[in-house]
């Protein structure tokens, strides 16, 4: 599935950032390949906001339809 | 305060400013609190803020016998916006680098941290907010980062100052400390003679650097960047305990950024804003300053005494302290009605900054900024064009690509009125009633989002992905807060009082040899017959010219109905930029895009007002004095439909060539 398929509340694990700026952007963030995010915020038709430990960062939709992530729980 | 403080726009390189050859730069994530710091260092003021991109204005000071410099908040040595190739050259110049990193974040932070290591920099970690992590219940094993990175740190309290010392002292003990080790395999790859911090960045492909060392770049972005994640998770997890707590903060947080309550909760933010700034400031304030002090005392004064220097029928009198006059009008005012203002929009967005409450703002309208081809991130020198155009013009350098920076400008220079400028306006429409004022919104908010809509869909392209770092909320600082609002206040007088006296001159020398009567007659149809508006409304937009809100100030002294207000207002609003903001104008787009904006302006400017005085006409004709707005308003709607209609025709063509070459997917 892709982030922004993901609900308010899940937690996944980031499997791959199509996008080779985004994906060098997330590394840098802590939340890029390979890491698990919390999904604090899911806003109807709008970004999401994913959070790692203390580090939140918000998604746009167009991003998050090209990042597939993977639900742990 | 001043005296050992410098600052310059940081165009292009860092290497262009004049800098000594051993200076020392604080380097660190955006909101890491390297402004702080470097004040509490140089006892100088460098703006503080909670956005990403508020240092573009590089600072430097004295602190001792060294320099120190700010440099803009980046998340890592490379080129992917200009704010970090400004901070890379400063850098890569630097003989130590105090890295200044949030306790709080460590996982993001060390990234650069690691990265400048990498780089074979002499550095000192300054490790800040130990207040908040403290108070996160955090335990963070200081010695054993500073064992694993090989660099001192040194766990400050930047609000405070606590630490800051200690700091001072350990920064003799910066040091190159312990690299990824697949950056050293892959150093062997460049001649020897590239010096590391180079060399780094040619292997992570960095064009700009590889080209002035005439080299290829190196295809190993993936592979070090990867490997550096990988040491500072492994650092990390050895180093920080951290307990998952919920602060009030991340609760509030997450409130401001769902559509509810976060719309409503913006919307009363607005509205209290213009409760305080317009009927507070604007309608006591103002008053007191103005007509109380200014226009009794003052202004007699003056012309009591110009009259006996000069006598009272010369025509040096009346440019001097005549209507227009240089000394009477402008100082009036200037102190009397832009100085309250302009202090009252700055605390207001300063607190805004301070909290962190605009990068939420930037979610929430991500979508909606979406429909006219802007992601949230432009809303943030949107909204900093509330405080001044100018500032916010080199503000959209913090937007990620050329059309976001296009687009942002365009709606800059049409429709986006300035802190004095709204100021006086508000003043205006608080007289003319609260129908005026929704009309008035309604039409400016019309143009904008039209503007939009319709750029977006001429503008090849699409609206580049939000990706914003959300810092905590935070209560605002008092000190900050005052601080920052003093010093903007100060910058904005000092940049538009010479302006307004300059304006004043000419309407003055105009007004004394007869010109502007000429002038009014020859604009007649278009103010009188166009707008409907008397016809000394051109010695307004004459002011306008020079400044915006100089023109509304024109208005002001007109007897105009509700309806007049509403269309010289709107009129004015979308009138050109001021002449400061014109110039920035003319050197972040070039002469003839500048030109073109500016011509734009002027045109829609003219063209929308005399569409509301029409409108408003037909309204009462059809349907009485009590109706006439409406159909002014039916014709927003139907502008913005018209330009939606539009911009989606277009957007569906695009699409169709995109079908035909099949997008990048997921997988
Ligand atoms: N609680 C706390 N807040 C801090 C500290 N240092 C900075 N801040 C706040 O963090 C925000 C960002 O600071 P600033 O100096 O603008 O960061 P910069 O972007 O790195 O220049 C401001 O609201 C500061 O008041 C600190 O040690 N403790
Ligand atoms: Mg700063």
């Amino acid at each position: 599935m892709t982030l922004a398929e993901a609900r308010t509340g899940e937690k996944v694990r980031i499997e791959r950032i199509a996008d080779p700026e985004f994906r060098l952007l997330a590394l840098r963030m802590g939340i890029g390949e390979g890491e698990e995010v919390a999904l604090e915020e899911v806003i109807p038709g709008g970004p999401i906001l994913v959070r790692r430990q203390r580090q939140r960062v918000a998604v746009g939709r167009s991003l998050a339809r090209r990042i597939r992530v993977h639900l742990v729980r | 305060m001043s005296q050992c403080c410098h600052s310059v726009h940081a165009r292009g390189t860092g290497g262009a400013l004049p800098l000594p050859p051993d200076f020392i730069a604080l380097a660190g994530n955006p909101n890491a609190g390297k402004s702080l710091l470097f004040q509490r260092l140089t006892g100088a003021y460098a703006e503080v803020s909670n956005y990403p991109g508020t240092t573009l204005e590089i600072t430097w000071g004295r602190w001792g016998s060294e320099t120190l410099v700010d440099t803009p908040g980046v998340y890592g040595l490379s080129s992917f916006n200009p704010e970090e190739q400004v901070a890379r050259d400063i850098l890569l110049g630097a003989r130590r680098v105090i890295n200044v990193v949030n306790a709080t974040h460590l996982e993001r932070d060390l990234f650069l941290t690691q990265q400048l290591i990498d780089a074979g920099l002499a550095i000192v970690v300054a490790l800040n907010m130990m207040d908040e992590a403290e108070a996160l219940g955090l335990r963070i094993d200081v010695e054993g980062l500073s064992r694993e990175l090989g660099v001192p740190v040194v766990p400050i309290v930047a609000r405070t100052g606590r630490g800051v010392d200690r700091l001072a002292e350990a920064v003799s003990r910066a040091a190159p400390g312990r690299p990824t080790p697949a950056v050293i395999r892959r150093l062997g790859d460049l001649p020897p003679a590239i010096p590391r911090p180079e060399a780094l960045l040619i292997l992570e492909g960095d064009p700009e650097v590889a080209g002035r060392w005439g080299e290829e770049p190196r295809p190993f972005r993936d592979e070090l960047y990867r490997a550096r994640r990988e040491r500072v998770e492994g650092i990390c997890a050895r180093v920080v305990s951290l307990p998952a707590q919920e602060t009030w903060g991340d609760r509030l947080s997450r409130l401001l950024i769902r559509p509810f309550p976060g719309l409503p909760i913006l919307a009363g933010l607005l509205w209290l804003t213009y409760k305080a700034v317009g009927e507070g400031v604007a309608g006591s304030l103002v008053g007191l300053l103005e007509e109380g002090l200014m226009q009794r005392y003052y202004e007699p004064l003056v012309r009591d005494l110009v009259g006996r220097l000069v006598g009272e029928e010369s025509p040096l009198f009346r440019v001097l302290a005549g209507e227009f006059g240089v000394l009477t009008m402008t100082v009036t005012y200037v102190v009397g009605v832009i100085l309250p203002l302009v202090a009252a929009f700055y605390l207001v967005l300063s607190i805004l900054e301070d909290t962190g409450y605009l990068p939420r703002i930037a979610t929430l309208l991500d979508r909606v900024m979406g429909a006219i081809g802007l992601n949230g991130k432009a809303i943030i020198p949107l909204i900093l064009g509330l405080g001044c155009v100018t500032m916010a013009v080199i503000t959209t350098r913090m937007l990620s690509s050329e059309r976001e920076r296009r687009l942002a400008t365009y709606l800059l220079a049409l429709a986006v009125p300035c802190s004095a400028q709204l100021g006086v306006v508000t003043l205006l429409l608080a007289r003319a009633g609260v129908g005026s004022t929704l009309l008035y919104a309604l039409v400016v908010l019309t143009v904008f989002v039209s503007a939009g809509l319709l750029l977006d869909a001429l503008l090849p392209g699409e609206a580049p992905p939000l990706f914003l770092d959300l810092p905590p909320l935070r209560l605002p600082e008092p000190r900050n807060v005052l601080l920052k609002t003093w010093v903007r206040t100060r910058h904005f007088l000092t940049e538009a009082t010479p302006l307004f006296a300059l304006g004043a001159l000419v309407l003055g020398v105009l007004e004394v040899t007869g010109i502007l009567t000429a002038v009014q007659g020859w604009l007649a149809p278009l103010t009188e017959g166009w707008l409907g508006l008397p016809r000394e409304a051109a010695t307004a937009f004459v002011m306008g010219f020079v400044r915006r809100d100089f023109g509304a100030v024109g208005m002001s002294t007109m007897p105009l109905t509700p309806a007049q207000t509403v269309t010289a207002l709107a009129t004015i609003t979308l009138f050109v930029p001021c002449i400061a903001s014109t110039l920035v104008l003319l050197k972040e787009r070039g002469r003839a895009e500048g030109a073109l904006i500016w011509l734009a302006a002027v045109a829609t400017a003219f063209l929308v007002g005399g569409l509301v005085h029409h409108s408003v006409r037909l309204g009462g004709a059809i349907l009485g004095a009590a109706g006439a707005p409406w159909v002014t308003v039916l014709g927003c709607a139907a502008a913005v439909a018209g330009a939606a209609a539009l911009s989606q025709a277009v957007r569906h063509r695009r699409l169709g060539a995109m079908e035909r070459a099949p997008e990048e997917a997921a997988d």
